[in-house]
């Protein structure tokens, strides 16, 4: 199991939880499962997300891979300047 | 000043690495073509048979479209086309569709300045005067352009029926955007502090102010293939947006980039490029359109203005127990995310255990807003850092120690989400504490102001080619349009990984259809990501030239080494042959297999996050609430300084604009909703007799993820100067200031407020 | 109405143009001349990136009408360089990197020369007003200052 810490405003998409567990091993298996177990997370992370794992923020990659022990947290998409 | 760092810390093992080429300050490859007039930017382009298009646009701030006759101006001689919104596709994502809806008004203009109707025609001046001729009927609606009022309940709704995901009850129809962060119990940390300090901040809506207005040149045949020449911080996005809104596929639309004359996250949009491609379509003939300095400011993105409650908790040794931020920011007519990057900086320098930011993101009748330097974060963080210096302030403690004390550092867990790496924000304010600066003497109404400052820097997709030529020089192919001096570092990583003199490289910024895609050049992402994706594709060459040197020599590839830009057999048991180099490989390149070249492909991840610390003396004229910047330093971690001119460069001229926006810098609307001050002299940026030297104090503390240990430094100096200036200026007049730009009346309103 | 026929002497080359009356002489130079050097960041004087010199004086070419530059000398950025030889003005900008994205060069180029044929030897804070015409928004300056009074230290022979 992968815990996955959630932006604060989710919450309403979860029933309340910023942390929550999905079976992964993958950025894009945690995404998917993500969307699966929460169904109002699934057009947020549609929409775009970037995951941060072990304190390196990811846009889109769906094969980076998360260990059980690794710390994920979902984040907004972002853009710069 | 570079540090080193100690043995066993992760600096240590970036130290041992002796660079040849990087670190070093040699001439840019484009600087020639710049002092001689010779290079092209985006209004220089021409193409035969050229026609000029204008733009009509609203002078109302809200109001519906009733109809639009542009049968006058069609019937005008030497006009060719013109287009309105009917003109391009609707598009599936609401994203683009905002930005459609930009470029040209459908059904309701949202601002003063927002485009109609655009006309092509022989000249300038027949364009023009064909606009006088269009007929539109518009239902005025009210406005409004205050972020506060529009969040109220009474305010006129902009986009009626639309609904934006995640918004909690209680909030108008105006709110797209909702965004909460943070860990820890907030009563808990308030309940530890020695002293609780809460204020309200407003900050005013800034432009980029690139000196180069928007320009596009346009081209498409009856076969419906296409071509822009544009100035741009991204020619894929171009293809892109306008491919799609004028319904073509990207294919057949090939865009290339200018030399760009500034940006600064303006130019990651399109305004122009679909109208002038539509009127290409439409006319059949080349169209060029440059927008004015007045559009400039009516209708390319400005940045959001902010009215932001923060709350910081403290004890009487000047740890920080809980820090709280209620940021609501107006990005005009259409949904943004500046908002959420303010929420997630705010307090992204400090280890904190209790904190919270939420941002609501608010419709108003302005133009819609732009990326601008690190967006969101420097208002964020101006308000923060004006509170944390007040509570050193009214605690006695040194500013920067208390920082010190506070800041965030390889472990922390951010205020946004994930626990931080290696950071160098420590090392950043230990050389202000020691740099002469802080212990220089201040005069009479002479104040000084400090402040950190954050940004994430980002990484994304990225395409780099390179090819060996036959006399043993080198092309680098890259997709990022080189705003800053980025042609000069990607030629020296080149250098460095292929051992070879800076000068046998040559790099060129290509368009569309030559080289694989590239994100926008944003995020301070091009040395970084464009640098990495260079070393790594002068890896795949290197190892293809290794290949050649084996097979010439009779050995295995895996028994050749590159050392200082040679094939060598890795040791006496490979072989005993003298090195052949890169030249020499080159030139027999048709022989041995034919041409040599190495490319990376990627979607980068690795940016390294990037910290600054600012320094600034001014002084108050309690007269006339001028302020002067009478001594200005700037410490930033660059990872790894390429060519460290030019991070210097990123630092002055970031901390410049920040200066502008602290005092100067703001739009202002009037009651009729319309700007009153879109030109240079009534809009402000800081000119050369405003300022002292600017000076730069780069650190190296080395990202991890980049092979030199590169960190973007292109978006962090923006972020400090406006707590610095706010600072300096509050203990230089004697009252906190909390309100910019400080401009010389609100200064004096305040010294007579607090008389 | 009907054009005007202009002669001038531009960078040292007669030049003759048809202009119509309200046309600027930057319009001219960049439309009709094709000397795209000078460039248009505002169109009202503001941010001095027209720069060009007028019988040897600095304007703002886009203040200036094309009609004006008649029986006058017109010198651009495009006419400092001798041949292969940049002039030290030139030089001394890109040794100090005071130029990022090089919109506002030509102007401060054109603005500083002429600084420097009035004032060989000015102060940091003279230079800071001659060159307050000249918006640059990418550098803060700091690193055009420093070319400017490092060129005019070498121009003097010090």
């Amino acid at each position: 199991m992968v815990k996955v810490t959630l932006w604060g405003s989710l919450r309403s998409a979860t029933g309340g939880l910023t942390e929550v567990e999905v079976e992964a091993k993958n950025t894009g298996e945690m995404l998917k499962a993500l969307a699966k177990k929460y169904p109002a997370l699934d057009p947020i992370i549609e929409g775009g997300v970037s995951v941060a794992i072990d304190g390196l923020i990811y846009k889109e990659a769906w094969f980076t891979p998360i260990k059980p022990d690794s710390e994920v947290v979902l984040l907004p998409y972002m853009k710069g300047g | 000043m570079v540090t080193e760092y100690k043995e066993g810390s992760v600096g240590a093992e970036f130290n041992k690495r002796e660079f040849k080429v990087v670190g070093t300050r040699p001439p840019r490859p484009d600087g020639v073509d710049k002092v001689t007039g010779r290079a092209l930017f985006g209004a220089d382009f021409t193409a035969p048979g050229m026609l000029h298009a204008t733009v009509l646009r609203s002078p109302h701030a809200h109001a519906r479209i009733v109809s639009i006759d542009t049968s006058g101006a069609l019937a005008m001689d030497g006009v060719k086309a013109v287009v309105t919104s009917e003109d391009f596709v609707k598009q599936t994502s609401s994203g683009n569709q905002d930005t459609l809806d930009n470029c040209m008004a459908r059904g309701k203009v949202f601002y003063d300045g927002h485009a109609i109707v655009a006309v092509a025609a022989t000249s300038v001046k027949i364009a023009n005067a064909a606009l006088k001729l269009i007929k539109v009927e518009y239902e005025i609606l009210p406005h409004e352009t205050d972020v506060d009022a529009a969040m109220l309940d009474s305010a006129p709704v902009l986009h009626e029926g639309r609904k934006f995901r995640n918004i909690p009850e209680g909030n108008n129809a105006n709110v797209s955007g909702y965004w909460e962060f943070g860990h820890g119990d907030m009563d808990e940390g308030f309940a530890k502090a020695d002293i609780v300090i809460e204020r309200s901040f407003k900050t005013a809506a800034t432009h980029q102010g690139y000196i180069e207005p928007h320009a596009t040149l346009a081209t498409m045949g009856p076969d419906g293939r296409g071509e822009i020449w544009v100035c741009t911080q991204g020619q894929f996005m171009v293809r892109d947006l306008a491919a799609a809104f004028v319904g073509i596929e990207a294919s057949q639309l090939r865009v290339t980039a200018s030399e760009i004359g500034g940006g600064f996250g303006g130019k990651t949009t399109v305004y122009l490029e679909p109208v002038a491609l539509a009127l290409a379509k439409k006319s059949g003939r080349p169209v060029k359109m440059v927008m004015t300095r007045e559009e400039v400011f009516r209708a390319s993105g400005p940045t959001t203005s902010s009215s932001t409650d923060v709350k910081i908790g403290m004890t009487k040794d000047g740890r920080i127990t809980a820090g709280q931020a209620k940021l609501r920011y107006q990005g005009g007519a259409f949904p943004n995310i500046t908002a959420m990057l303010g929420a997630m900086t705010a307090f992204a320098s400090y280890d904190l255990e209790a904190v919270q930011t939420q941002a609501w993101n608010v419709l108003t009748n302005r133009p819609k807003q732009a990326a601008y330097r690190a967006p969101g974060a420097p208002m964020a963080i101006y308000t923060v850092e004006s509170v944390v210096d007040e509570l050193c302030q009214k605690l006695g403690l040194d500013p920067l120690e208390v920082r010190l004390l506070n800041a965030a550092k390889k472990g922390t867990l951010s205020s946004y989400g994930p626990t931080f790496d290696e950071i160098g924000l420590v090392a950043t304010l230990e050389a202000a504490k020691a740099h002469p600066h802080y212990a220089a003497p201040l005069g009479p109404n002479q104040g000084r102001g400090v402040s950190c400052g954050f940004w994430f820097n980002f990484a994304g997709n990225t395409s780099v080619s390179m090819n060996i030529n036959e006399d043993g020089t080198v092309a680098v192919i890259e997709g990022n349009p080189d705003i800053g001096g980025s042609r000069a570092s990607i030629s020296m990583m080149a250098a460095e990984e292929l051992g070879i003199p800076l000068e046998k490289v040559r790099t060129i910024v290509a368009d569309t259809n030559a080289i694989g895609f590239n994100d926008v050049t944003d995020g301070s992402r091009v040395t970084f990501a464009v640098g990495l994706a260079t070393i790594k594709a002068a890896r795949a060459a290197i190892q293809n030239m290794c290949g050649r040197a084996a097979q010439i020599w009779g050995i295995d590839a895996d028994a050749v080494d590159w050392v200082d830009g040679a094939a060598v057999p890795t040791g006496h048991n490979a072989g005993d042959f003298p090195p052949m180099s890169l030249a020499k490989i080159a030139a027999d390149s048709a022989k041995t297999g034919g041409p040599i070249a190495g490319h990376f492909e990627v979607n980068a991840d690795g940016a390294g996050v990037s910290f600054g610390v600012h320094l600034v003396d001014v002084e108050v004229d309690p007269e006339t609430g001028f302020t002067e910047i009478k001594r200005y330093t700037v410490f930033q971690d660059a990872g790894k300084a390429i060519h460290p001119d030019y991070v210097e460069g990123q630092m002055q001229g970031g901390a410049v604009q920040g200066i502008g926006w602290a005092l100067n810098e703001e739009y202002i609307y009037g009651e009729d909703g319309k700007l009153q001050n879109a030109g240079f002299l009534d809009y402000r940026i800081p000119v050369a007799s405003d300022l002292p030297m600017i000076d730069a104090v780069i650190l190296e503390i080395p990202n991890p993820g980049h092979p030199y240990g590169v960190r973007g430094v292109g978006e962090t100096g923006i972020v400090p100067p406006l707590a610095a200036v706010a600072n300096g200026v509050s203990h230089a007049a004697g009252v906190r200031m909390t309100e910019l730009p400080m401009s010389p009346p609100r200064i004096l309103a305040a010294i007579d407020g607090a008389k | 109405m009907s054009k005007i026929h202009v002669s001038t002497s531009i960078n040292g080359d007669a030049v003759e143009y048809l202009c119509e009356p309200e046309e600027t002489l930057l319009d001219v130079l960049r439309n009709r001349v094709g000397l795209t050097g000078a460039k248009e960041g505002c169109g009202s004087g503001d941010c001095g990136a027209c720069s060009v010199a007028l019988d040897g004086r600095l304007v703002c070419s886009c203040l200036v009408l094309a009609a004006e530059a008649e029986g006058k000398t017109v010198s651009t950025v495009e006419g400092i360089a001798e041949g292969e030889n940049l002039h030290v003005l030139q030089q001394k900008l890109l040794d100090h990197a005071a130029l990022q994205c090089g919109i506002c060069t030509p102007g401060i180029l054109i603005a500083s020369k002429a600084l420097l044929e009035k004032n060989p030897d000015p102060t940091e804070t003279e230079v800071r007003y001659w060159l307050a015409g000249n918006l640059c928004r990418c550098t803060g300056y700091d690193k055009i200052i420093r070319a400017v009074m490092d060129a005019a230290a070498e121009m003097r022979g010090a």
